[in-house]
């Protein structure tokens, strides 16, 4: 079983990796790029009878910091 | 006068932090990250700066987990003093022992110099030494410092007079300038910029003195 965790900067939190990465992309002529954000992605095997709510816990607990990050669960 | 003074793997200032601490006349013991209790009596905990855990997930969060994360918070809560410098800054935040969070430095680069730090309030026992208003050089050298917290809580801050040092000339972006705030109660002190670093002739400045000096009266008196 498995479970893929999407963590972002909260809409309003400035990401200054975002930004870098979309001037890089405007230097290589994409000019069609009007922002960027940047975050991760965290894959977990978990064990037979994992649940989202576990999941949840794990995010609020660590995977995420919620004061500036938001994050997304998708069951697998 | 007791401190201790945590070390985590990748910490690298925990020795300049206990110098410091030492210099101004304290006790200082070395508490390694996987002790669950801090020693008997200790009078101020400093969480040191540096990498800890190589910084991975964000920086300060698996150190905030660590089994002596969970003393120092009940430390904390229960009224005992405790200093976080740069790393020890992020992870004061990560334990939620301080409000806000470390961004990633506007400028995207990693900032090693002295800065003008200027003293927002005197009102604490790690500004005392100082004037509200003086300005002091310290080292800063970091990469996520950053200061972000949502509006509401800057305002909290503002209005608790808990803004302890703001920047000169802000080098990294934090919301308002913001160097180093304090807990509620004001015993707890999270600063990015280096104090212990500017702390002997030797370092080239010893402006940083005044924080541990004034902590030091503190305690004995207390």
């Amino acid at each position: 079983m498995k479970a893929r965790v999407h963590v972002m900067l909260k809409n309003g939190v400035l990401d200054p990796q975002g930004e870098a990465v979309r001037h890089a992309l405007g230097a290589l002529g994409f000019d069609k790029v009007e922002g960027v954000r940047q975050g991760k992605v965290i894959d977990l095997d978990l064990a037979e009878g994992a649940s989202e709510a576990d999941v949840t816990e794990m995010c609020e607990k660590l995977l995420a910091n919620t004061v500036i990050e938001s994050y997304s669960i998708e069951m697998q | 006068m007791k401190a201790a003074v945590v070390v985590f793997p990748g910490s690298n200032c925990d020795r300049d932090l206990a110098v410091a601490f030492e210099q101004a006349g304290f006790d200082v013991s070395m508490v390694w990250h996987k002790d669950s209790v801090l020693p008997e009596g200790v009078d101020i905990v400093g969480v040191p700066g540096g990498f800890s855990y190589g910084d991975y997930l964000r920086c300060g969060a698996i150190a905030a987990q660590s089994p002596i994360c969970q003393a120092v918070v009940e430390h904390a809560n229960r009224g005992g003093y405790a200093m976080g410098v740069c790393n020890g800054f992020q992870i004061l935040t990560e334990t939620g022992v301080l409000p806000g969070a470390l961004l990633r430095n506007a400028g995207l680069k990693y900032i090693c110099r002295t800065v003008d730090l200027q003293i927002a309030t005197a009102d604490s026992v790690f500004t005392q030494g100082y004037a509200k208003g003086d300005t002091i050089g310290i080292p800063i050298a970091h990469h996520d410092g950053n200061y972000f917290a949502d509006a509401e809580t800057i305002a909290a801050l503002k209005d608790q007079d808990r803004i302890a040092f703001t920047y000169a000339q802000n080098p990294n972006g934090s919301i308002d300038d913001i160097a180093g705030i304090l807990s509620q109660n004001r015993r707890v002190l999270g600063m990015m910029p280096h104090p212990e670093r500017a702390a002997d002739e030797g370092h080239g400045g010893t402006d940083g003195t005044a924080v541990f000096r004034a902590l030091a009266g503190i305690v004995a008196t207390a």
